[in-house]
């Protein structure tokens, strides 16, 4: 167990080597080492995790300080590690997803030409993240959570010559920023209250916190998860952040790093057990979340983007588990979700690169014939993700609706909206696969047609992104142009090398079976459950068996009739698609573009006070000390006339008033 | 005591009047003659203060080194300097500069001869002069064991000024570079006759403005100064 | 008859002090000012040796010896500092040499 600090060591030795030599490293073997420094993380985060295994449950706690990181007089900040079950977890998941991904970039970045920087990015990630979930305290937990942010900023911008992904890049890094001062703020109030900030200390006080305290802490954290886990009203940069290269989108922005916000939440569960009201509110953003991204995904023709807003969807549903206490279920989701995310993004990722970089969905069509690894891994995503059993994402998605379901007078409500949510998605997953998988093979039809509503698309897109319409529109149809001419109609789309289809077997096999890690059976079955009780604090509640079981059944018969709705629309075209993907949904009901308005006006003259104010009254003064002190010099400088005379002249008045000093004294 | 009353006065008249001679005298050469006869007198009241070997030193090092050295700059720049002690930096500086003096010797006196006909003060407690033995033992003691340090550091002083005399020397050495100071020394201005005091007050500004007078130099180093 | 006391020495030596002290505020010669310094210093290695022989210490004799020593040093480089500058600037005095301004 004195491994862990192993974990994190190797990617950064990654990082490191490869900063320094990944040129000298070439194409392949730059991505072979920093799969292997990840490998071995996972590796080391096996024997940790068996270590763990093998002890008592209650003893499941492993701290290893390494240095002590900031003295500052009573404050002190450790560089220390924590292996628990739930950090253990976090880095199995992580880790082994993280291993796969990998090995995928291998094959998916082989034509770019900055191969090895995306590599140094990828393990500069990792490490971060593992810094994330192993720090013993907050301050650590920030500095992962930066870290992945800056990954998160510099991936997203990996192409960043074109101007659509670099302002999604910024858009990304703002849109965190906000989130990050209620994390900070948060941090100082609890450094200000428990007088500590490392979770050991934090959970032992949390029993005395004032509940207004408790409050105003898990609504500050929150606010930071909104932001780094994409949930209303900070969501709005996850679907942008899709301009990044597909691994990284499966990597960062769909499995492990937009979880962050669900870790911290579930890792504060003893601040959240005495917070009262504050969970509501997490509970209900959370399935608000879930519902508006699911409405929006359906509506969405980039393949990407289809998966981005599943993904806010997703980890709204993780916020109402969280939100109503069931830090199991949240955990659970999230480890299944990880598995069927990124899963469906490295297969959209896998599309794509077999389509000549076209990523929308309506120039796809038929591609099982041409792509079975891929299309067959997808529709395992597809199934698991829609919650139909005996697939993982039934169970973990099941668990979260029965635990909201039995969550206060609120919760048959909570259940309902989730309910709608699992339809939706449901139906949207079975029309991505239909258009893509499916059907006729679109992209032979006239192309030059085509492109040209493509990349008005891309233009709609460019402008729902940025707020800045006309120049990302030009930037988009200018990239439509330049890459999408690539699918022309008598493309032969091909199976993607090995690399890349490795990981997609691997993580359709984790989609199947993940769910024995919870069965909700027996008491022996929730083995997750059973894991994680020494983290949590407090016991939830789940319905009785018969309860329960209807439950089930309503949610596995929501998603067949989810899966046929989608089914007898674009496969047997019983009604008109366009009647259901309303231009509102879209465009996202408008949440963006409203944002770029509002920002763009009102909050434009806002922000203009503020920087007026700091450059005429704060510049002011600082200026104004400055401007002072120059006019008293020009005062006084001609006192220093280099002429030797006046000086001496000077010394002459001191001495005699020296010398009257003198006298006066005597004659007292 | 008459005989050390006569000595001491003639060696202050020898000294006060050399003293004026640097001061007055015009000649830069007399300047430096003069202040050798101020060496002399008070060479000659140490020895009448029982300061033998200083009084030696005095003629030594002063009279005839420092002195020496003030003629052979005087030789090498040439004696027909012209100083205009009439031009001043400020207006009433001269004056200034009596009233100066004259109140450091008034106060100084008046603190002298406030306290009596002597000085007063603590007596020595362990170096008293030895009247039995020449003053040079009594010096060598005191300059070897209590101010041996400060002894060393003299040597190395004059090690330094030796070498700074030679770089300054040095032709070619550093000098000062005009161009990095473009505005050149803050008083430039030809000698010329100085402007009459009872000119009225306009013709007075007419002059001050085109003529190179001490206050229109002022200004303009001013000028320069604020650009 | 007045008797010759240690004030009669203190009093000239002031006197010697206030006419070099005038000397080198009205003089712009550097060189006669330089002489005017040299006044002064001799003024004040007057009152050591007085005081030397009033209070029956040495030490003030002991004084006039590094007193000696720094003028002979100072005066080495204040010279070859004038050498250097008229040879340079032909005819200057004092207050031509103003390049530390402020």
């Amino acid at each position: 167990m004195e491994l862990i600090w192993l974990i994190p060591a190797f990617p950064v030795v990654g990082f490191v080597v490869l900063v320094l030599f990944g040129r000298l490293l070439g194409k392949p073997a730059a991505g072979w080492f920093a799969s292997a420094m990840v490998a071995g993380s996972f590796a080391t985060t096996l024997v940790v995790f068996l270590d763990l295994l093998s002890t008592q449950s209650a003893q499941r706690v492993f701290e290893q300080k390494l240095y002590t990181w900031m003295p500052a007089g009573s404050f002190t900040a450790t560089f220390g590690l924590m292996a628990d079950p739930l950090s253990i977890m976090m880095c199995l998941f992580v880790t082994g997803i993280a291993t796969l991904i990998h090995i995928y970039s291998i094959g998916y970045m082989r034509d770019d030409e900055n191969f090895s920087k995306f590599f140094i990015y990828l393990n500069l990630f990792v490490a971060s993240m593992l810094l994330l979930v192993l720090g013993n305290n907050l301050l650590l937990t920030f500095l992962g959570w930066e870290g992945v942010g800056l990954c998160s900023f510099l991936l997203i911008g990996f192409w960043h010559t074109d101007l659509a992904n670099s302002s999604a890049a910024k858009k990304a890094f703002v849109a965190n920023r906000i989130g990050d001062f209620g994390f900070m703020v948060g941090i100082f109030l609890v450094w200000v209250t428990v007088g500590s900030i490392n979770y050991a200390d934090i959970r032992a006080y949390a029993p005395n916190l004032a509940a207004g305290t408790a409050t105003a802490m898990a609504l500050l954290f929150f606010l930071g998860a909104t932001g780094k886990s994409a949930q209303l009203p900070l969501y709005t940069w996850l679907p942008d952040a899709m301009a990044g290269p597909t691994p990284v989108s499966a990597l960062m922005h769909a499995a492990t790093m937009v979880t962050a916000g669900v870790y911290l939440m579930v890792r504060l569960n003893p601040i959240l057990h005495e917070a009262g009201w504050a969970n509501d509110v997490i509970a209900w953003v959370g399935v608000a979340t879930a519902l508006v991204a699911a409405t929006i995904a359906v509506a969405q023709n980039d393949i990407k983007k289809v998966l981005a807003y599943s993904t806010v969807s997703q980890l709204g549903y993780m916020f109402l588990a969280v939100g109503t206490h069931n830090y199991v279920a949240a955990m659970f989701h999230m480890v299944t979700h990880a598995f069927f995310k990124a899963l469906l993004f490295l297969g959209s990722g896998s599309v794509i690169v077999g389509m000549a970089h076209e990523q929308d969905m309506r120039r796809y069509g038929n591609l099982r014939k041409y792509m079975p690894i891929t299309a067959g891994t997808f529709i395992i995503g597809w199934l698991a993700i829609a919650g139909v059993p005996p697939l993982s994402g039934f169970w973990s998605k099941d668990e979260i609706l029965a635990g909201a379901f039995n969550a206060g007078p609120a919760g048959p409500v909570l259940w309902l909206l989730g309910l709608i949510t699992a339809l939706l998605t449901a139906f949207y997953m079975t029309r991505q696969v239909i258009m893509t998988f499916y059907g006729d093979e679109k992209w032979r039809e006239d192309a030059h047609a085509e492109a040209h509503a493509g990349a008005d698309e891309a233009a709609e897109a460019g402008d729902e992104a940025t707020g800045a319409p006309v120049a990302t529109a030009v930037a988009a149809v200018d990239h439509a142009h330049d890459d999408h001419h690539g699918l022309t109609p008598d493309h032969e789309p091909v199976e993607s090398p090995w690399t890349m289809t490795f990981p997609l077997v691997v993580l359709a096999g984790f989609s199947i079976v993940a769910g024995v890690l919870n069965l909700p059976f027996s008491d022996k079955l929730e083995r997750l459950g059973n894991w994680l009780h020494p983290v949590i604090i407090g016991e939830h509640h789940m319905p009785n068996a018969p309860v329960l079981f209807g439950l089930a059944s309503g949610a596995i018969t929501t998603s067949i009739v989810g899966i046929l709705i989608g089914y007898a629309v674009y496969e047997k075209r019983k009604a008109d698609p366009s009647k259901i993907e309303l231009s509102v949904l879209a465009r996202g009901w408008f949440i963006d573009e409203s944002y770029s308005k509002f920002m763009g006006g009102p909050g434009r003259a806002f922000y203009q006070g503020v920087a007026d104010f700091d450059s005429k009254i704060v510049d002011g003064v600082v200026n104004g000390v400055g401007k002072g002190s120059l006019g008293i010099g020009r005062l006084i400088r001609p006192a220093q006339s280099g002429i030797i005379r006046t000086y001496a002249l000077g010394f002459g008045v001191g001495a005699v008033l020296l010398l009257v000093f003198v006298v006066t004294r005597m004659s007292l | 005591m008459r005989v050390e009353m006569l000595t001491f006065l003639l060696s202050a008249i020898i000294c006060l009047g050399g003293a004026l001679g640097v001061v007055l005298l015009r000649n830069t050469v007399h300047n430096a003659l003069s202040l050798i006869a101020t060496l002399f007198g008070i060479a000659v009241l140490f020895m009448s203060l029982g300061a033998y070997f200083l009084a030696a030193v005095q003629v030594i090092v002063y009279a005839g080194a420092i002195v020496v050295l003030f003629l052979f700059v005087i030789m090498l720049l040439g004696v027909d300097k012209v100083d205009h002690i009439e031009r001043e930096v400020f207006k009433g500086e001269r004056f200034a500069a009596v009233a100066v003096g004259v109140a450091i010797l008034g106060l100084s006196v008046t603190a002298l001869l406030s306290v009596g006909a002597s000085a007063t003060g603590q007596a020595s407690a362990n170096r008293a002069l030895d009247p039995t033995a020449p003053d040079i033992n009594g010096l060598a003691q005191a300059i070897f064991t209590d101010h041996v340090f400060a002894f060393e550091i003299t040597s190395v002083l004059l090690t330094i000024a030796v070498v700074g005399a030679i770089v300054l020397a040095k032709r070619g050495g550093a000098v000062i570079d005009l161009e990095e100071f473009p505005d050149g020394p803050a008083v430039i201005d030809e000698p010329e006759p100085e402007p009459e005091m009872e000119q009225s007050g306009a013709e007075l500004d007419a002059t001050a403005d085109d003529d190179a007078t001490v206050e229109a130099s002022d200004d303009s180093t001013e000028a320069e100064v604020g650009s | 008859m007045l008797e010759l006391t240690e004030t009669w020495y203190l009093v000239l030596a002031s006197l010697i002090f206030t006419i070099g002290a005038v000397g080198l505020l009205v003089r712009r010669n550097p060189l006669v000012m330089f002489m005017c310094v040299e006044l002064m210093l001799n003024a004040t290695t007057l009152t050591f040796v007085t005081f030397s022989k009033a209070l029956n210490d040495v030490g003030g004799q002991a004084s006039v010896f590094f007193v000696l020593v720094v003028a002979a040093a100072e005066v080495v480089v204040g010279l070859g500092i004038i050498v250097a500058i008229l040879r340079r600037q032909d005819n200057a005095d004092a207050d031509d040499l103003s390049l530390m301004r402020g």
